[in-house]
């Protein structure tokens, strides 16, 4: 019996088979690739054993495993903040794209690529190589700020002035990125569009050092939300009703998702739909509790990012496809089967 | 239990509630009554906390923005106009989503106010496909989850509970709030359009119109034909019935003041 009264399935089982999916796709991550290693390469890598290849050490310390826990992370930032998005504004179809985070931070690379050698010189020379995932978690912040302040006025948040603030400075965050990219020369066009397109194909431990601190305390914030985000799910009004100070509840949801998309998309450019399918899955499957949905999303989103990156490597080897190209190709065909099947969205 | 004292309301500087005095006892059943924009809905969503007020509002002898959020949701439940839930949450789930933090988890309450609002047999189905009779029941229930097993005394503001209700589910309904806050000292102020209803479950009638209280006293005194008339424009029969309650029967429209400026008034005539 693997559906419960509901008709929903068991959340025991569920758990299990989705830690299973998550392992598998570890593994799988980690091995395939150009240079492919076995499961004992890794064995022997973590024991510590002499008889360890130094090339499949390498490969696997310096490249795989920086790239496996990035993508883990993105992915699961991505779908928590999704959900969170979608509780807040009680719509399944928001997203992190929605308010205008996602456009912010890639703004603010973009502006660094073509403007570091003119008139961004300064802040390049200054920041080095963190020049650009710092200036993306900034610009994702900073819309969030501004999103924050457009919305929040006579002491109270409106979440419906925040959605369409978030489709004003996504125009405004486009037309900016257009111009940019009109005035980009040809190499740096190359290198703007690999970030907007979303990819972890530089994954680095330094990249992980810059935006894994921001997400995971994104992450570890989000529990306290689980009660407060169930009760916007029947109003704004019911929140303060049972006893939450709503516009706190609102600061810390917009806070948490500013931290970790700012952070998820310094270090991997846009990736999309995330956000969107996975929350969205995890509720049809096994209810739109947010004791359920917050933890399972983070889950299943590093998984599938995982997967879906294994799967960017294999087909054009030995190019790889940008991951975010991957998931609208995954995401975009999937949320459509699931609108059209479902009743109730 | 409840006491306010010249309870003012003003949104966008127009003042909506103007000089509201309520005296609400524990176990007592009060109907709020009025014409369309009447300021009924106001008055409650101050009493609720979702409207910043003037005035003074006692809840068991302290400021209500004085109570710390947590104790005040185990003392306080309100059950907005409407509630629309578009996520694939189940019937006992939205229930127990109504205990708050501070109550203790007790599914037994949770399963005794569904029976007692025959949803039982709909425990487990979706919320999204329940009707809207059902879904109405199904948030006085999470609302009642709220509160219906405090210590203590409580207050329960009901804002049109009935109103997608077939007849037999009103009685059901109206019942059920009249014994709990009999016997769990719960005060209930509830905005109600049906004056019958009113007058049967009333233990008295609060008449608004204009953001002004105009009468609060027993059905009896409160439904007469003047009042209906001056109050709300209509004309009406009254009658007593054995029960020990008026029966309101419309009889037609007071003509409008303003209709010879109505052209197709003008028309007719």
């Amino acid at each position: 019996m693997i559906r419960d009264a509901a008709g929903r399935l068991r959340l025991g089982p569920s758990v299990g088979l989705m830690t299973c999916a998550a392992v598998i796709a570890a593994i799988t991550s980690i091995t395939i690739g150009a240079y492919p290693l076995a499961v004992a390469d890794i064995a022997s890598v973590f024991l510590g054993r002499d008889a360890a290849d130094p090339v499949a050490s390498m490969v696997l310390i310096e490249v795989r495993l920086p790239r496996f826990l990035l993508g883990f992370l993105v992915g699961a930032v991505l779908a928590v903040s999704g959900a969170i998005l979608q509780g807040l504004f009680r719509n399944p179809l928001a997203d992190p794209g929605l308010i205008g985070v996602s456009a912010g931070a890639s703004l603010a690379a973009i502006a660094v690529i073509v403007l570091g050698s003119t008139w961004l010189g300064g802040w390049l020379a200054f920041a080095g190589e963190w020049a650009l995932p710092v200036a993306a978690f900034v610009g994702g912040s900073g819309t969030v700020l501004l999103a924050w302040r457009i919305a929040n006025r006579a002491g109270q948040t409106s979440v419906a002035t925040l959605l369409l603030a978030g489709i004003a400075i996504n125009a405004v965050a486009g037309a900016a990125t257009g111009l940019l990219t009109f005035y980009a020369t040809d190499e740096e066009l190359r290198s703007l569009t690999f970030w907007t397109m979303g990819s972890l194909g530089h994954a680095t431990w330094r990249d992980l050092l810059v935006g894994a601190p921001f997400m995971i305390l994104a992450l570890v914030a989000t529990p306290w939300l689980i009660r407060p985000l169930d009760a916007f799910l029947m109003g704004e009004s019911v929140v303060g009703h049972l006893g939450y100070r709503t516009d706190t509840v609102k600061k810390v949801a917009i806070v948490v998702v500013g931290l970790g998309v700012g952070a998820a998309v310094a270090v991997s450019g846009l990736i999309g739909f995330v956000g969107l399918v996975v929350p969205h899955l995890v509720r049809q499957l096994l209810g739109a509790s947010h004791r359920v949905v917050l933890p399972l999303s983070a889950l299943l989103g590093g998984t599938l990012l995982v997967a879906a990156d294994s799967v960017a490597r294999v087909v054009v080897s030995p190019a790889e496809l940008p991951i975010g190209l991957m998931m609208a190709l995954i995401g975009g065909p999937f949320f459509l089967a699931l609108l059209l099947r479902t009743k109730v969205i | 239990m409840l006491s306010v004292r010249n309870l003012n309301v003003s949104l966008g500087g127009t003042r909506i509630v103007t000089g509201i005095d309520l005296e609400l006892g524990a176990g007592e059943l009060v109907m709020l009554l009025g014409p369309n924009g009447a300021g009924k809905s106001t008055f409650l969503k101050a009493l609720s906390g979702e409207t910043q007020y003037h005035g003074s509002v006692l809840l068991s002898g302290c400021e209500l923005t004085r109570w710390q959020p947590q104790r005040l949701a185990r003392r306080r439940a309100v059950m907005p106009q409407r509630v629309d839930v578009n996520f694939p949450l189940t019937v006992k789930e939205v229930v127990r989503l109504g205990r708050p933090r501070s109550a203790p988890v007790n599914d037994l309450v949770v399963l005794e106010l569904l029976r007692a609002l025959e949803l039982e047999h709909l425990v487990n189905r979706m919320v999204p496909g329940l009707s809207g009779g059902e879904q109405q029941r199904l948030q006085l229930a999470r609302v009642l989850a709220q509160i219906v097993d405090c210590p203590g005394e409580s207050l329960l503001l009901l804002d049109e509970c009935t109103s997608a209700l077939d007849p037999a589910h009103q009685q059901l309904v109206l019942e059920l709030v009249r014994h709990l806050a009999r016997k769990r000292d719960m005060a209930v102020l509830a905005i109600v359009h049906d004056l019958n209803l009113a007058a049967q479950f009333g233990d008295r009638l609060m008449l608004m119109e204009s953001g002004r209280c105009v009468l609060d006293g027993r059905a009896e005194q409160v439904l007469t034909p003047a009042n209906l008339k001056l109050v709300y424009g209509f004309h009406a029969r009254i009658v007593h019935l054995p029960e020990g309650y008026p029966m309101v029967i419309p009889t037609g429209r007071v003509a409008s003041q303003t209709a010879p400026s109505n052209p197709v008034c003008r028309q007719a005539s």
